[in-house]
């Protein structure tokens, strides 16, 4: 009974958000668009021969970051851009009194967005084949299958974690320029740009140990068919899901609390 | 034309943006840290590029840098200018509020494009020279008069370019409403302008000199700096800059016209 009432709350939700975004679908494809930096790093990349001295091939780079592209496409996250115009604009209280925690939306949205982008992304890659037809692959069903869960794992983490500064707005109002910081390691250190192969000893060392590499760097890395350490990268994703959870809901239990509606 | 009664209205816009921002003074302080978090983690990207190669595109890691300060300054000046103006274009638009703007008896353009500023952003152009500073030293550059007007001139057209590319796309926002998105396509394409226009491959390098001028923006100036810029170069950028801040002016009249204001 009470499942039940779960999943048509989410059916319902993500046909409406669904809806929602296939009207803004020329906004989803320039989204889409906007993400096509893996594509001129690589070309940076085997313009200069710089995968020499990482010693990956050709072909196996500009699979990392189509797959780097791909990863990317289905984890963006804008979470915190929303709840702060929402929580400005004072469009929090009516959520609040649902009996569905808001975030339960925001998540809905992003899936729904993920749907509608899906053909723009095939789009770009196949345009991405033409330009590069040798490195077409069809990666088998198994890998084809962890790195979907990986990839939605990333986007995981990074929900978490944007949702966890967004209730900072409960605090500061403006917590998007929080986010803003937190790009920027997430831009330079989760392989977006360069493969973290790629990157000196002196940062590997501890890169690990950060959700970073695990956000792009290990799902590319899965799919493209790269040398990866596939328990390990799944079991640090799980972690850094266990770890976030609780301190959402921490923070989130703690700014409802303090939260004051517009006017008092 | 009475340029006095600009400059009074230009202090009035000053006046009143710079309190309304510093009413965020944490917001500043966080963004300083995520200018300087950037410009670390360019540079880190660059020292990669640079592992085991001692040229990119013919460019030594040293005089790379030169470009990175020169993108950091028209960074911060986009941060501090047109980002904070001409997204607000959009919502003129979509709320109908350019009404107002069109009925004031000044110039529309002058109005959309100065009405706000961001402090934040100096702090970047300050970085940008401080970085621009260590390598004139590094270089071993001589500074000459002739040297510091050509370096003002190109750097004066090549923000005249990005100024003009930012207002074209938020122009258009009069005939598809959300171009919001459009923007940050012309964000990620302008993160090219980090690295020298050499170091990619030749399609690129006329995409990027034809179609979107980002050569122009960055490769250019920092050759002026280098010494090493041919007069052609300098003198079709001027060219280049005016043609398009002419065209970005004729296209706002033109697409004035089809504005048709909220409700109508």
């Amino acid at each position: 009974m009470i499942s039940n009432l779960i999943n048509r709350k989410i059916f319902t939700l993500l046909k409406v958000q669904y809806s929602n975004m296939l009207e803004y679908r020329v906004e989803i494809a320039l989204w889409a668009i906007s993400g096509i930096i893996p594509f001129f790093m690589l070309n940076i990349w085997t313009n200069n021969n710089l995968n020499e001295s990482i010693n990956i091939s050709n072909v196996l780079l500009s699979r990392y970051f189509l797959c780097a592209f791909f990863v990317r496409q289905f984890s963006v996250v804008w979470v915190v851009f929303s709840f702060e115009e929402d929580s400005l604009m004072g469009k929090i209280s009516p959520y609040l009194i649902q009996p569905l925690n808001p975030f339960f939306r925001y998540f809905a949205q992003h899936l729904a967005e993920q749907i509608t982008r899906f053909p723009f992304a095939l789009i770009i890659a196949f345009f991405f084949f033409i330009f590069n037809p040798e490195s077409i692959w069809i990666p088998n069903l198994g890998i084809l299958f962890l790195s979907i869960i990986s990839t939605f794992l990333s986007f995981l983490i990074q929900f978490l974690m944007q949702s966890i500064i967004a209730c900072l707005c409960f605090w500061t109002e403006k917590a998007s320029s929080i986010e803003r910081l937190l790009f920027i390691p997430t831009l330079f250190l989760s392989g977006l740009l360069a493969p973290v192969v790629s990157f000196p000893e002196y940062v590997k060392s501890w890169i690990y140990l950060t959700p970073f590499p695990y956000l792009i760097d290990f799902p590319a890395n899965l799919l493209s068919g790269n040398e990866t350490n596939i328990s390990g990268g799944l079991s640090m994703q799980v972690l850094w899901i266990l770890i976030l959870f609780p301190l959402f809901k921490k923070i989130w239990s703690e700014g409802t609390k303090k939260y004051t509606a517009m006017g008092s | 034309m009475n340029l006095k009664k600009y400059i009074k209205v230009y202090k009035k816009f000053l006046h009143t943006s710079l309190a309304s921002e510093l009413e965020y003074k944490t917001n500043i302080l966080i963004d300083l840290i995520t200018a300087i978090l950037s410009l670390i983690g360019s540079i880190f990207l660059l020292s990669i590029f640079f592992q085991n190669n001692g040229y990119i595109g013919g460019w030594k890691f040293e005089q790379a840098l030169i470009i990175q300060g020169i993108y950091t300054i028209l960074n911060g000046i986009t941060n501090t200018w047109f980002n904070p103006n001409l997204t607000e274009i959009v919502k003129h638009i979509r709320e109908g509020t350019l009404d107002f703007v069109l009925l004031k008896p000044i110039d529309s353009q002058f109005f959309i494009s100065l009405k706000k500023i961001t402090p934040s952003g100096f702090l970047e152009i300050m970085l940008g020279f401080c970085l621009l500073m260590y390598c004139i030293k590094i270089n071993q550059i001589n500074l000459t008069l002739t040297f510091l007007t050509l370096c003002l001139v190109t750097i004066i057209c090549s923000i005249c370019i990005l100024y003009s590319l930012w207002f074209f796309i938020s122009t258009t926002t009069i005939w598809f409403v959300k171009t919001w998105n459009a923007t940050e396509v012309l964000r990620s394409f302008l993160y090219i302008g980090r690295f020298p226009l050499n170091s990619f491959s030749f399609s690129l390098r006329i995409f990027f000199s034809v179609f979107i001028p980002i050569a122009f923006i960055t490769t250019i100036p920092s050759e002026v700096f280098l010494g090493i810029s041919q007069l052609w170069k300098i003198l079709l950028e001027v060219i280049v800059a005016l043609i398009f801040l002419l065209t970005s002016r004729k296209f706002w009249l033109y697409a004035l016209k089809f504005y048709s204001s909220a409700s109508s």
